[in-house]
């Protein structure tokens, strides 16, 4: 709902009680409030080591997404989930760093506030005459498998921000007559009461398809590129043929090591990264020798349905000779499918 | 020498001219490599790109044996943050870019398209030539009617503009 109502108390009440469950459960980030009740409760919870960033002449800490994928538990808790990354993470966002972390197999806990709700940004800005700049998608709420709201009165959450409990006394007073007022309070506790409820509404009408039907057709995108021109065609259409399938979409380049970027593919590969945000897409950068194996290894990571190349650049000679690239990715994928993304130009004008 | 040899020796050769011929005849096709240290033409648009103005710069880069980087710019309103997603604006943006590659390519003309985002059409053409280098820029002039650059916004980018700028007057 907002700043204060114990999210991040809740969200280590729900670790806690995992861990009682004999769940394998880390932190792997948690904002310093500097608010003693919390840091009471994440006492005794393994944290995750942070990545130190340095922008604008400030230290910033980060959560270390690979740290916990490498850590592999069985649940993580990681506050915050609409929080920007500082300049030169590999995510912008840690909604991004989330969805690699559940790729991977691990259950998250995340917290949010009702005004970071990407569709909801208009309607908070008319409601209370704030511009929230950290927006998260809506999809985040659908994929979900549950929504808890924690709800407080305004006037108790008044009563906690007075007492101390949220920020410092200099900031409290502040926030009271700005951000905190009663009516924007009741504003944001009466549009997070509907987006849970709605939320609760479209779970019982998906509910209808089992969960073994959704596995069953969950499609996933994936994008092979490098950083050349060509790339750009293969991630729209890729993209394209990932909104008909209402899937996610991946975009990879496999370079091989050592490989020193020429300042076209450095070109390349910037704006392959910027399209790849447009489109709300992951954009993965692997080392490999391999590319075949390295494709195996990340499809079957992330849950890959459906591959996108370009035409290969491989002689007939070569093929005949060494083998071509794509009858391996055939032989080595089995129960992926492959489209091959041709150059619309290579094919003949109509006559006439 | 038995006739069956000659047969069998006219069979190998035969085969092996077949192969021959399959191997340099059935070589991928001809790809539009983009030279090394080329020169770069950004032709920014938005909503749509204009045949003439589209023919005119095919023309520019097939003279100057340049590379066409023809930009479609998004606006981000206001309520979203700068880096979201845009799935609506993009689902228009695809195949307008896919139809200017085409005939692009078809021309002979190597291409680099890109979608670029901003605030504003100056805000999002601004980045790309933060990014990457170009040796000119090709962009249509306002049309009654059609998105685009303003008036305002052509000055601003004919003042501020990092390099060589042309602006082409659509067909009526």
């Amino acid at each position: 709902m907002a700043a204060g109502v114990g999210k991040t108390y809740r969200m280590l009440e729900e670790g806690k009680q995992a861990i009682e469950e004999g769940r394998d459960v880390v932190i792997g980030y948690l904002e310093p409030h500097d608010r003693p009740e919390t840091s009471a409760l994440a006492r005794g919870i393994e944290v995750v080591p942070h990545l130190q960033a340095a922008h604008g002449g400030l230290e910033l800490n980060e959560m270390d997404a690979d740290a916990v994928i490498r850590r592999a538990p069985e649940l993580a808790l990681i506050d915050e989930l609409a929080h920007t990354n500082a300049p030169g993470m590999r995510n912008e966002k840690r909604y991004q760093d989330i969805d690699e972390i559940l790729d991977a197999g691990i259950d998250v806990i995340s917290t949010v506030n009702v005004q970071h709700l990407e569709s909801l940004n208009d309607e908070i800005f008319e409601l209370t005459g704030v511009r929230v700049r950290e927006t998260f998608p809506d999809r985040i709420i659908d994929e979900a498998d549950e929504v808890v709201l924690v709800d407080l009165t305004p006037e108790a959450l008044q009563q906690r921000l007075r007492a101390g409990k949220i920020y410092k006394a200099d900031r409290a007073e502040a926030a009271l007559l700005n951000f905190f007022t009663a009516e924007n309070l009741s504003r944001l506790r009466e549009l997070a009461l509907r987006e849970v409820a709605e939320d609760v509404e479209s779970r019982r009408k998906h509910s209808v398809l089992d969960p073994l039907s959704q596995q069953a057709i969950a499609e996933r995108v994936l994008a092979l590129v490098e950083p050349q021109p060509k790339s750009q065609r293969i991630m729209r259409r890729a993209w394209r043929s990932a909104e008909r399938l209402g899937a996610q979409m991946d975009a990879m380049w496999v370079r091989k090591p050592g490989h020193e970027l020429t300042d076209e593919e450095q070109t390349s590969l910037a704006a392959l990264r910027r399209l790849a945000v447009v489109l709300g897409s992951h954009f993965l950068e692997e080392e490999g020798d391999d590319l075949v194996a390295a494709v195996r290894r990340i499809a079957y990571e992330r849950g890959t349905t459906y591959i996108f190349v370009g035409t290969p650049d491989e002689s007939r000679r070569r093929e005949v000779f060494g083998g071509s690239l794509l009858s391996r990715m055939v032989r080595e994928l089995p129960g992926i499918d492959i489209r091959v993304v041709a150059n619309r130009a290579d094919r003949p004008e109509p006559e006439g | 020498m038995n006739g069956l040899a000659v047969v069998l020796i006219v069979v190998v050769v035969v085969l092996a001219a077949t192969i021959a011929v399959l191997l340099v005849a059935r070589r991928p096709p001809r790809r539009l490599p983009v030279r090394p240290g080329a020169r770069r033409i950004l032709v920014p648009f938005a909503g749509s790109l204009d045949k003439t103005v589209l023919d005119a710069a095919i023309r520019i880069a097939r003279a100057e044996d340049a590379v066409l980087v023809p930009a479609y710019l998004l606006v981000v309103p206001l309520r979203y943050a700068e880096d979201s997603p845009l799935r609506d604006e993009v689902k228009v943006a695809m195949p307008l870019l896919e139809a200017v590659e085409l005939a692009a390519l078809r021309a002979g003309v190597p291409v680099d398209a890109r979608i670029e985002k901003g605030r504003t059409l100056p805000h999002a053409v601004r980045r790309l030539w933060d990014a990457e280098h170009f040796d000119r820029i090709v962009a249509p002039a306002p049309a009654p009617g059609r998105e685009g650059f303003t008036p305002k916004e052509l000055t601003w980018l004919l003042t501020n503009s990092p390099t060589e700028t042309v602006v082409l007057k659509p067909a009526a």
